[in-house]
């Protein structure tokens, strides 16, 4: 290196503050690499549960998710459900070999064109002979509240219990299904069910849906 | 660190909204998701029992409609709505469709409006009604000057969308009842009906 005495001071001053650069240049790199792993930590704690919490549609062969209805205050659904008595029951509880579950939503342009078919379809069930109370139908209107829900039972007439869901819980425990998305579930006594249809869609032909989920739960 | 910790949560706060909205199957895919909104971004420029705005907008139908057109006579329900093709609108006016009699109980007419244009509206109104039957109440578009009756009321958000917004006005054209609602979520029916009723009693 050329230079005066007073340079030579000067180049070790630049070499101290080189050093002294590329030690907080290591500590930076500490603290980054730090910031890194407590954020790819975080992003994987607070995301991971969301994509393992994520519920998708309850699955042929599969169960329902844990799903807490209200006692309906009519006697008569409350009489067709067969219920034990209490304020809530679970599905698994409703007296019949089968079940055939209707998620819907007042505000479901399709549910609306549909209602009548549906309706059809209990029709069916309580008048097939040898069938009738084994085979039962119930709604649970996603997002509905009872004041939503009575809406739509008035409007289409619908003969068969309706339930709420009115902060969409339930609707978020079955995969968020669209509508209408019907589920049939066999029920097995002592509280033991296995869902045997799952599908996004409603029918055309009640009387050909029903036959399908004769067919499908082996009730016959 | 911070700023990643941020977005960290808005992704796992975001995937579980949508799905909810825009459930119907009638929709098909033709539903944009915009994510979970900030859930009110704006100011109400109006108050209970002051003088609602008058407006004309375009209809759907074709016609012009002015609030003022239903003074003395009936009591009026504002429907704002963001967007068309988005979940929670989407899934709200089907609803509205099949209560008209409720209303007409009521002596309230229905007026739906976001701030998309005529065409659009035209398009979306349709799909929702499987283009069989047509709803029953007029879709009014606020699009020129945009969002201009939205922000009237104080429901211009800074994204140029309305919000999810309900105005009940009486004969007599005074705002009686004001529900801005989170933008992510749908106001549950019975909100207009039992205002709808103290307006039918107090008068």
């Amino acid at each position: 290196m050329k230079g005066h005495s007073g340079d030579a001071s000067f180049w070790l001053e630049l070499r101290r503050a080189g050093m002294q650069s590329f030690y907080e240049g290591v500590v930076v790199m500490k603290k980054m690499f730090i910031c890194q792993t407590v954020t790819i930590v975080m992003l994987v704690v607070l995301c991971g549960p969301a994509v393992v919490m994520a519920t998708s549609p309850p699955k042929q062969g599969g169960v329902l998710p844990d799903i807490t209805l209200a006692t309906p205050t009519d006697t008569t659904e409350r009489d067709y459900l067969g219920l034990p008595g209490g304020d809530t029951f679970k599905i698994p509880q409703i007296k019949a070999e089968v079940v055939i579950i209707q998620i819907f939503s007042m505000y479901c342009p399709h549910c609306q064109r549909e209602a009548p078919r549906v309706n059809e379809l209990y029709r069916i069930m309580e008048e097939t002979a040898g069938l009738k109370g084994r085979m039962k139908l119930i709604g649970i209107g996603t997002g509905n509240s009872p004041f939503e829900v009575d809406v739509f039972k008035k409007t289409y007439k619908a003969p068969f219990p309706l339930f709420a869901d009115s902060d969409f819980s339930i609707h978020k425990s079955l995969g968020e299904v669209r509508t209408p998305y019907f589920i049939g579930v066999t029920i097995k006594g002592g509280g033991a069910h296995e869902v045997f249809y799952s599908k996004l869609g409603g029918f055309e032909k009640p009387q050909a849906f029903f036959e399908l989920m004769v067919e499908l739960s082996n009730l016959k | 660190m911070l700023g990643l910790s941020l977005v960290a949560f808005f992704l796992w706060s975001s995937t579980s909204y949508g799905g909810s909205y825009g459930a119907s199957a009638a929709f098909k895919d033709n539903i944009y998701n915009p994510g979970t909104l900030k859930p009110i971004d704006s100011v109400l420029k109006v108050k209970v029992g002051e003088r609602a705005p008058d407006f004309t907008l375009p209809a759907v139908s074709g016609e012009h409609i002015s609030l003022s057109q239903h003074s003395g006579k009936k009591n009026v329900v504002l429907s704002f709505v963001p967007a068309a093709w988005t979940p929670v609108c989407s899934d709200q006016w089907p609803g509205y469709n099949i209560v008209q009699e409720m209303f007409e109980q009521y002596d309230a007419v229905l007026l739906g409006i976001t701030v998309d244009n005529v065409p659009t509206l035209f398009a979306w109104t349709n799909q929702m009604c499987q283009g069989d039957r047509r709803l029953w109440f007029p879709v009014l578009s606020d699009f020129w000057p945009h969002g201009a009756v939205a922000d009237a009321y104080g429901v211009l958000r800074s994204d140029g969308v309305s919000e999810r917004a309900l105005f009940i006005i009486d004969k007599k054209g005074a705002i009686r009842y004001i529900h801005v609602e989170d933008i992510n979520k749908r106001p549950h029916l019975e909100i207009i009906f039992k205002e709808l009723e103290k307006i039918e009693r107090q008068g």
